[in-house]
């Protein structure tokens, strides 16, 4: 059974993330040690908070540069919430803060009213429904016989915007404005839901990412 | 179903007061009565659909303990859904420590009407997502609410909805609002209340205190213009099922999960 390993810099409920992975009897490892993460053939980036303390957090635990090497290898990646975030370029959450750049493209923060110019309430807080981009495939992916409109969790403010719409995997519309819901470029996804609380179909997502390995 | 339209879905979100390792109940926060292990009615709830559970303990800001670190820790492995914790929180180790034990969120009340600078301190340590503000309401006249604390006990001579909009500059990122009046009478949700406090702030409010049929989270969202709603009575003592609420949320035109 391969390990699954998940980043742990000190950021965020990590346990929910480790749970859902041991729902399908994945061996699990989790570690804030940079040549634990040197060596994970499976890594996921969980996070919530703020982007420049998550980034800062992966600078002081040394992990960026395994991050980026596993990357660069191809090796399977999840980020999800603000670790999907810190996939980007940057983010203009507070001020301007660099990420990771696995993915290319920034984060920016959703507009607080809809695309008929009516308010709504930021964050964006609940379950949405997935819909693929324009130009993604889910079949191979950790979407694969994910329904288009199941549902997911979502609870963030910001929203990335990658610059390649080719890395778009999936979508959703908050009062018509267009959220980054999931990211690809080939084995590195990232997700702005939290698959490891969207029950069901969060659950299949993670087996999926499991599957890849 | 429209993709291009999807409005904010309002959540439906089950509420467990628990006392010790049980699952408790009372009228308007008082007379308490023992229902079970909280986490079988959490999976329950989970595999039937619900969006989201709360789980308070009700007695830790009067003796000072927070007994939910185990209950969490075990919930999380039965249960993927968010989980919101509060009862007892009062400073930002405290949250850390429910945190890494599986919640996502927590509600804070009494920690936040004795020190407001801790809805900062969490909100900046871990994000506003995870600060949600708890406000008991006691209804004083018409259009007025009192903020309350210890389950409705102590007043604070704080207007609801004033301190509502503070909690939103301070950092929350969510309002569970319950009304101390309607608080297990299953007499309906105070409407008004719950109007007048998503009228006046930016981030979402979560109803909760009096739903007694799946017609009342209809007018919570259509009349009180709630964001979610929190139900416990009309869930624990099996009156309706979540598939009934469900329904009856979809057939009043109200967006929401769909389960697939």
């Amino acid at each position: 059974m391969k390990t699954i390993v998940i980043a742990d810099y000190g950021i965020g409920n990590i346990l929910s993330v480790v749970r859902a992975f041991e729902y399908h009897h994945a061996n699990v490892k989790v570690t804030d040690s940079p040549s634990d993460i040197a060596n994970a053939c499976t890594l996921v980036l969980p996070g919530v908070g703020a982007f420049g303390d998550g980034m800062k957090g992966l600078r002081n635990k040394g992990l960026i540069e395994p991050i980026l090497e596993h990357c660069l290898k191809g090796k399977p990646f999840l980020g999800i919430c603000l670790g999907m975030q810190m996939m980007l370029d940057a983010s203009e959450e507070f001020e301007t803060n660099l990420g990771l750049g696995i993915i290319h493209g920034e984060v920016k923060i959703i507009p607080d009213t809809g695309i008929n110019g009516t308010h709504h309430k930021i964050p964006h807080i609940g379950w949405n429904s997935l819909s693929p981009s324009e130009t993604s495939n889910w079949n191979g992916t950790i979407l694969d016989n994910i329904e288009h409109g199941a549902f997911v969790y979502f609870v963030h403010s910001f929203t990335a915007v990658p610059a390649n719409t080719q890395n778009r995997l999936a979508d959703c519309f908050y009062n018509g404005r267009i959220i980054s819901a999931a990211i690809q470029n080939n084995n590195i996804y990232g997700c702005q839901f939290h698959p490891e609380k969207s029950g069901r179909v969060g659950l299949q997502i993670i087996k999926n990412f499991i599957n890849l390995s | 179903m429209s993709l291009m339209n999807s409005m904010a879905n309002i959540r439906i979100i089950a509420r467990l007061d628990v006392k010790g390792p049980n699952l408790v109940k009372g009228v308007q926060l008082e007379g308490l009565r023992k229902l079970g292990d909280p986490n079988a009615f959490a999976k329950k709830y989970y595999e039937q659909g619900i969006d989201e559970i709360i789980y308070i303990d009700i007695v830790a800001s009067l003796y000072e303990r927070n007994s939910l670190v185990d209950i969490v820790k075990r919930a999380t492995g039965d249960v993927f859904i968010p989980i919101t914790v509060g009862g007892g929180i009062r400073s930002v180790d405290d949250v850390r420590e429910i945190l890494r034990a599986g919640a996502d969120k927590v509600a804070i009340n009494t920690a936040a009407i004795k020190n407001p600078a801790l809805i900062t301190e969490v909100s900046k340590k871990f994000g506003s997502q995870c600060m949600v503000l708890s406000i008991q309401a006691k209804q004083t006249g018409p259009g007025k609410w009192e903020v309350y604390y210890d389950n409705g006990r102590e007043k604070t001579g704080l207007d609801v909805v004033e301190w509502a909009q503070k909690g939103v500059e301070l950092g929350a990122g969510e309002i569970l609002l319950t009304s101390v009046d309607r608080e297990g009478t299953a007499k309906g949700f105070d409407t008004e209340l719950i109007k007048a406090v998503s009228g006046s702030v930016t981030i979402p409010v979560i109803a909760g205190g009096g739903a007694g049929s799946p017609d009342d989270i209809v007018q919570a969202v259509k009349i009180g213009k709630a964001d979610a709603v929190a139900v416990a009575h009309i869930l624990h003592y099996n009156k309706y099922s979540m598939d009934n609420i469900r329904q009856a949320v979809v057939e009043a035109g109200i967006n929401t999960r769909r389960i697939v």
